[in-house]
């Protein structure tokens, strides 16, 4: 048995979807950290969780098994590793895109910097970057819960369409 | 085994599971759908974290305990939360100011476990500190709203606080353990992050046009050593029901 490409592994990943937001990828979303052929003609997997409590996880980890299983993989081994956090800095901007077009407004600024001494005094200050509509493109848009569909997603609507939308948090 | 490394992490594991499941109370019955869910969403987090503590005490405890044994099969005593959080949901001001007087210790403390001289707490520390700093956006906005509200929603909010106050600062009290985990270099002193707990707090009761009990009030403790309030007991009545009723159960 001949093992796949280090290519051919994100390849084959990228096929994988997250499963509560099918329109884009676990490659996009930036959860695979790392692949790694082995001399056995298998190969070694790390990915990690966008929040601890993701219930998607087990999902995701038996998506990747049987899409390289149906690539003629064998040996697969799938690792979560906590550290360094996931950030949605690491949504590549194809990922974003996608996001976009599904109807998810993508994080519209860098994750707050969460390491050293944090400023709990300018916490509550609400966010002054514009979040477009990701229906009409209007920026009159306003938060409406600071938890939407999953944790990872805030409540939005728009003052233009009035359309409600989740907007992913920056994290 | 590391017996005190072990009860250190039982606290911090407990802490995020016992109010993930007071949390849960609220699934389906919120005041609105937005805070339905995002009760339910903060609970998942609370949960996930539980899981990444909880875990990690059974392999320090090295008796072949995973997370949900040890959160499934220890009766009260053994738990070691703060009495804060497992105090009952009460209405939705009580809820909310739990939630505030938790949050805030809770950003403050990861803030300082980031440092710790122990890399798998750290790990834990980072990945968790993203996700409470939404908690506690979440908890200081609506206390302001609701502070600085209607006449109805400022007295429901003071009644609150007045009523929560005196299992707010259990979290601040140095017992002897904390002292041995905070000379190995693993935790702060909790004592040492009420300073800016204070000063935060005072901040937002201002902004919510609410009058924060005395700092000096006298705190009820005993949580963190295993001698809960009646109501841990309920409370793991019901989250360990299935155990109990059908002992080693899986799905």
């Amino acid at each position: 048995m001949v093992g796949l490409s280090d290519k051919a592994l994100w390849e084959c990943l990228s096929q994988v979807s997250d499963p509560e937001i099918p329109a884009i990828s676990i490659v996009d979303l930036g959860i695979v950290r790392s692949v790694r052929p082995c001399a056995d003609g298998g190969c070694e997997i790390v990915i990690t969780p966008t929040y601890s409590g993701c219930p998607a996880m087990h999902v995701i980890e038996e998506n990747i098994r049987q899409v390289l299983q149906a690539g003629g993989m064998e040996n697969i081994q799938v690792h979560t590793q906590l550290s360094p956090a996931w950030t949605t800095d690491w949504i590549t901007e194809a990922g974003k895109e996608k996001l976009r077009a599904f109807g998810i407004a993508p994080p519209a600024q860098r994750a707050m910097r969460t390491s050293g001494t944090i400023d709990i005094s300018a916490l509550s200050v609400i966010d002054d970057v514009e979040i477009a509509c990701p229906q009409c493109g209007s920026i009159k848009t306003r938060l409406i819960s600071q938890f939407g569909s999953t944790a990872c997603k805030a409540l939005y609507r728009c003052g233009d369409c009035l359309e409600p939308f989740d907007y992913f948090k920056p994290h | 085994m590391d017996a005190d490394k072990f009860n250190w992490l039982l606290r911090a594991g407990d802490n995020a599971l016992v109010l993930s499941q007071r949390l849960s109370e609220w699934c389906g019955k919120g005041p609105v759908l937005e805070e339905d869910m995002a009760l339910t969403n903060i609970s998942l987090d609370l949960i996930g974290q539980a899981t990444l503590w909880l875990s990690l005490a059974g392999k320090v405890e090295g008796k072949g305990r995973d997370e949900d044994a040890l959160a499934f099969l220890r009766d009260v005593h053994d738990f070691h939360n703060l009495l804060l959080v497992e105090q009952p949901n009460g209405d939705y001001a009580n809820t909310l100011m739990r939630q505030l007087y938790f949050d805030l210790w809770h950003c403050l403390w990861l803030e300082s476990l980031q440092q710790s001289g122990d890399t798998e707490i750290t790990q834990i520390a980072e990945k968790s500190i993203k996700e409470v700093v939404y908690h506690l956006r979440r908890s200081t906005d609506l206390v302001i709203r609701l502070g600085d509200g209607s006449d109805e929603s400022h007295a429901r909010m003071q009644r609150a606080a007045d009523t929560l106050w005196m299992f707010a600062g259990e979290a601040f009290m140095n017992d002897e353990l904390d002292h041995r985990i905070a000379s190995r270099g693993i935790a702060p002193l909790p004592g040492s992050l009420r300073e800016r707990w204070l000063t935060q707090m005072t901040q937002i009761f201002s902004e919510a046009t609410l009058t924060m009990p005395s700092a000096d009030a006298w705190m009820q403790t005993g949580g963190k050593q295993g001698r809960h309030t009646e109501h841990l007991g309920y409370l793991l009545a019901e989250m360990q029901f299935l155990q109990r009723a059908y002992p080693g159960a899986q799905w």
